[in-house]
C-alpha cells in the first residue's frame, strides 16, 4: 500500500536547528569551493584550456554539500555530466578534478575521461556518467552491494529532472523497493532540462511523488538552502540505513550558467536568473547566517581568499601537469592478468 | 590589473562578434555580472564576470566582428585575483610520438591464468549441465558471485540452466528479477563496479538490447574512463541466436554487436566442455565478458573432464578436426554445421580443417594463420548476418597476417541477409545448411 504523500513529507527537525556554527562554516567553505571552481573552469573554458562538453554547477552547491554532510565512510555518491560540485563534496582534491578538465595526466581519470567521466574508488564517488539516467540504475546496483554485503552503508544517486522521465529510472525505483535498497533517489530539479523546462516535459506536477507508487516515502526540499538539504538528507539516509529502503528526495534548486558551456540560454529570462541569484542564493544565505552566528565580515574575507587561492592552485596545477603519454591511449581497455 | 580575455564559448568557437558591452568604463564589476554579449556562428551569448574589480579599460568596441578567441577585450582594476596567465600550450608528455604507428588492430595482450591442458578422464553431460556446474563451483568459491535474472530462481531457469541453484545457493545468490532488462543490467553493473562478481542470466540476448547501454556505456568503458580505477567483473550470458521458428526478434546472432567493441570479452562456447571451462573463466575474469550460449546446444551431450579444477583459457581456439585441404572456422552451433560439411568434404576427397573459435574476442588469430598457412584456404561460417559479420573480420585477419599462402580468395557462409522469416521451409532457408559450406569450399578448388 502506498504511503500517503502527508504522512511521508514532513522533515522530522528543523533545518535551522541542523548545523552548528562550526558545521555550517565547513558547508559554506565547500560550497564556496564548488562555486570559485566552476567559475575557474568557465574562465578555462574561454580561454580553450578545456574542451567539449562541460556543464557548471554553479547556483546548486547547497545540494551536495548538504547531502554530503549527512554520510559516513563507506557510503556511495553517483551522478550524472554535471559532477564537478559532487566530486569536491566528497572530498576529491580539485588539482585532480581540474586537471581531468583540461586532460592532464593529473586528472582523476588520467585525461582519459574528461568533465563527464570522473570517479574516486577512495572516496567513494562512482562517477560521473555521460548517459542521462543510466547513473540512477547503476546507483542502485551500488545500494545492492551494500545489501549483499550486509552493511550498513548508503548510496546518493543524484539525477535531474530531466533524467527523471527515463524508463531505466522507474524501473530503478520498483527494484529498489522492491528488494529494499538502501539508496537515496535525489532529483536535483533546476527546472531545465537543457532548454526544456519542466512544465514542458513531465506531467507529473510533483516530482517528489514519484516514488509514491512503489510505497517510497518522499521529501521536497528548499535545495538552496544547505540546513534545509541537511535536514531532509538525515531522514532520508536514516531511513536507508535501517534497513528500511530506498527514499526519495526532489531538490528544488536553479542552475545560474547554461546547460554546458555552449547554451545560449534562451529559454529564461536574464531577470529570472536575477532574482534567484539575489534571493535565493545559498551561498547568501549561509554566509548571512554564519554572520548572525558572530563571524565577522574579516573571518570571511579571510575565507574566501583561501579558497581562491586553492583554486588558483589547482588552475595553475591543471595546466602545468602533463598531457597523458601517447602509451595511455592503450591502457585500461581491460584489467590485464 | 587584469586583462579579459574574448571567450571560447563552444567546443569549436575560434572567433566571434563583440556585440554589446554592458558595462562601461569606471563600472564596478562583481562575479556574475554579464559583461557583454558576443555573437557566435551558433547564437549569441552572454559573457559573465568571473574577476572583481573596476573596469578601467575597454579594448575592443562594441560591433568589432572577427574577434579571436583569447585577444584581450577589455581590463579590470583591483580585486584580489591576481591576473589571469595568458593560456599556455599543453606541456607534452615527455615520450616522442613512437617512432611506428601504433597497430593497426590493437587487441590488448589478455594474461588469463587457465591453460589448456589434459585433463584427464571425462564424462558425458549436456551443455546445460556443464553450465550449471561452472556457475555453482565458482560460487561455492566465491561469494561475491551471485546469479540474477528472470525466472533463474523460483522458476528453476527458462531453460532449466538454473535448475537447482536456489536450493543450494538460497534467494540472496540467486536472485529473480522482474521483467526489467534495462534497469537490472543497470544495477548489476552497479554491483560489479563496487566490487561485486554478478553473473547476469538474459532470457534471451534479444532482450539484452533493452539494456545494450548499460552494456557498452557503463560495463565495458568505465575501466578506460576511470583511468584503470574501476571496471565491472560481471558475465552477461543467455542464449543467442536463433532457436527453432520464433522469428524475427528472438532469432539472431549479437557476436558481431559485441565483438565490435572494446573492453568487452567476447564468448561462444560450442561442447558442454566449452561450456563449462569458459564459464568459469568468465566468471574468474575481472572484465565484462559476454557469453553467448545457444538454446538448441542446451540438451547436446558431451565429454568433459572430471577434474574439479577443469577450466579453459579465454582466448583460446580449438581445432576440432584435423585437415590438410581447407580451413573452417565456426562458433557456436556452426561448429555443429562445420563438422557435417567436413564429413561431406571428406567423401569428396576434401581434407577440411574445423576451427571452433570458442573466443570472439579475443580472436585466436595464431590458431586461424597457422592453420591456414597449412591448408591454403579458408571459409568462415556464421550463423548471424553477412555485413560486417564475425566473418568480415577472420577474413580481414587472414589476409592481412597470411595472404601469401592463400590458393583461392577466401569465403564466407553466413546467415542470409534477412530478418528471421516464421515459415519452416524459410527459416530452413535462412540459416547455413552443411551444403553451403561444401558448395563454398568446393568454390576454392
Amino acid at each position: 500500500m502506498a504511503t500517503s504523500p502527508d504522512k511521508t513529507r514532513k522533515a522530522t527537525k528543523k533545518p535551522v536547528d541542523m548545523m552548528g556554527k562550526d558545521e555550517l562554516l565547513s558547508a559554506y567553505e565547500n560550497m564556496l569551493l564548488i562555486r570559485r571552481f566552476e567559475e575557474k573552469a568557465g574562465q578555462l573554458y574561454g580561454m580553450g584550456l578545456i574542451a567539449g562538453f562541460c556543464h557548471l554547477y554553479i547556483g546548486q552547491e547547497a545540494v551536495v554539500v548538504g547531502m554530503q554532510h549527512c554520510l559516513k565512510e563507506g557510503d556511495e555518491v553517483i551522478t550524472s555530466y554535471r559532477d564537478h560540485g559532487h566530486m569536491l563534496a566528497c572530498g576529491m582534491d580539485p588539482k585532480g578534478v581540474m586537471s581531468e578538465l583540461t586532460g592532464r595526466i593529473g586528472g582523476y581519470s588520467k585525461g582519459k575521461g574528461g568533465s563527464m567521466h570522473m570517479f574516486s574508488k577512495e572516496k567513494g564517488f562512482f562517477g560521473g556518467h555521460g548517459i542521462v539516467g543510466a547513473q540512477v540504475s547503476l546507483g542502485a546496483g551500488l545500494a545492492f552491494s551494500n545489501w549483499y554485503r550486509e552493511n550498513d552503508n548508503v548510496c546518493l544517486t543524484y539525477y535531474g529532472e530531466g533524467a527523471s522521465n527515463q524508463g531505466q529510472v522507474y524501473e530503478s525505483y520498483n527494484l529498489a523497493a522492491l528488494w529494499k535498497l538502501p539508496v537515496v533517489f535525489i532529483i536535483e530539479n533546476n527546472r531545465y532540462a537543457m532548454g526544456t523546462s519542466v512544465e514542458r516535459a513531465t506531467a507529473s506536477h510533483d516530482l517528489s511523488h514519484n516514488g509514491l507508487p512503489w510505497g517510497m516515502p518522499s521529501l521536497a526540499v528548499d535545495g538552496m538552502d544547505v540546513m534545509a538539504v541537511k535536514a531532509a538528507g538525515e531522514q532520508a539516509v536514516a531511513h536507508c540505513r535501517a534497513g528500511k529502503g530506498p527514499f526519495l528526495l526532489e531538490m528544488k534548486t536553479y542552475r545560474y550558467r547554461g546547460h554546458s558551456m555552449s547554451d545560449p540560454a534562451k529559454y529564461r529570462t536574464r531577470e529570472e536568473v536575477q532574482k534567484m541569484r539575489a534571493e535565493h542564493d545559498c551561498l547568501d544565505s549561509a554566509k548571512k547566517k554564519l554572520e548572525e552566528l558572530g563571524m565577522s565580515e574579516a573571518e570571511l574575507k579571510k575565507l574566501d581568499e583561501a579558497v581562491k587561492a586553492r583554486v588558483q592552485e589547482a588552475a595553475d596545477f591543471s595546466q602545468s601537469s602533463p598531457e597523458p603519454d601517447p602509451s595511455e591511449l592503450y591502457t585500461d581497455v581491460l584489467v590485464e592478468g | 590589473m587584469t586583462d579579459i580575455l574574448m571567450p571560447a564559448l563552444s567546443p569549436t568557437m575560434t572567433e566571434g562578434k563583440l556585440a554589446k558591452w554592458l558595462k562601461n568604463v569606471g563600472d564596478e564589476v562583481k562575479s556574475g555580472d554579464i559583461l557583454a554579449e558576443i555573437e557566435t556562428d551558433k547564437a549569441t551569448m552572454e559573457v559573465e564576470a568571473v574577476d572583481e574589480g573596476t573596469l578601467t579599460e575597454i579594448v575592443v568596441p562594441e560591433g568589432t566582428e572577427g574577434v579571436a578567441v583569447n585577444a584581450v577585450i577589455a581590463k579590470l582594476n583591483g580585486g584580489s585575483e591576481t591576473a589571469q596567465p595568458a593560456p599556455a600550450p599543453a606541456p607534452k608528455a615527455e615520450a616522442p610520438a613512437p617512432a611506428s604507428p601504433a597497430p593497426k588492430h590493437h587487441v590488448p595482450a589478455t594474461v588469463q591464468e587457465p591453460v589448456e591442458k589434459e585433463w584427464g578422464p571425462t564424462k558425458t553431460m549436456t551443455v546445460r549441465e556443464a553450465l550449471r556446474e561452472a556457475m555453482a563451483a565458482e560460487m561455492r568459491a566465491d561469494k561475491d558471485v551471485f546469479l540474477m535474472g528472470e525466472e533463474v530462481a523460483q522458476y528453476q531457469g527458462a531453460y532449466k540452466v538454473s535448475q537447482g541453484l536456489l536450493d543450494e545457493f538460497g534467494p540472496k545468490r540467486v536472485i529473480d528479477t522482474p521483467i526489467t532488462e534495462h534497469g537490472f543490467t543497470g544495477l548489476a553493473v552497479g554491483a560489479a563496479m563496487n566490487g561485486l562478481k554478478p553473473i547476469l542470466e538474459f532470457m534471451t540476448f534479444n532482450f539484452a538490447m533493452q539494456a545494450i547501454d548499460q552494456i557498452i556505456n557503463s560495463a565495458a568503458k568505465t575501466l578506460y574512463m576511470s583511468g584503470g580505477q574501476m571496471g565491472a567483473p560481471i558475465v552477461f550470458r543467455g542464449p543467442n541466436g536463433a532457436a527453432a521458428r520464433v522469428a524475427a526478434q528472438h532469432s539472431q546472432c549479437y557476436a558481431s554487436w559485441y565483438a565490435h567493441c572494446p573492453g568487452l570479452k567476447v564468448i561462444a562456447p560450442w561442447s558442454a566442455a566449452d561450456a563449462k571451462g569458459l564459464l568459469r573463466a568468465a566468471i574468474r575474469d575481472p572484465n565484462p565478458v559476454i557469453f553467448l550460449e545457444n538454446e538448441i546446444l542446451y540438451g547436446h551431450s558431451f565429454e568433459v573432464p572430471e577434474d574439479e579444477d577443469f577450466i579453459l583459457p579465454i582466448g583460446k581456439a580449438k581445432v576440432e578436426r584435423q585437415g590438410t585441404d581447407v580451413t573452417i572456422t565456426a562458433f557456436s552451433i556452426m561448429v555443429d554445421t562445420a563438422l557435417k560439411a567436413a564429413d561431406k568434404l571428406a567423401e569428396q576427397g576434401i581434407s577440411a580443417e574445423v576451427i571452433n573459435l570458442r573466443s570472439i574476442r579475443p580472436l585466436d588469430i595464431e590458431t586461424i594463420v597457422s592453420s591456414v598457412k597449412k591448408t591454403n584456404r579458408v571459409v568462415s561460417l556464421e550463423e548471424g548476418w553477412p555485413f560486417a559479420g564475425i566473418g568480415s573480420e577472420i577474413i580481414s585477419t587472414v589476409v592481412e597476417h597470411c595472404f601469401d599462402w592463400l590458393d583461392a580468395p577466401p569465403a564466407r557462409v553466413a546467415g542470409v541477409d534477412v530478418p528471421m522469416p516464421y515459415a519452416a521451409n524459410l527459416e530452413k532457408l535462412a540459416l547455413p545448411q552443411p551444403d553451403w559450406v561444401v558448395d563454398a569450399v568446393k568454390k576454392l578448388f
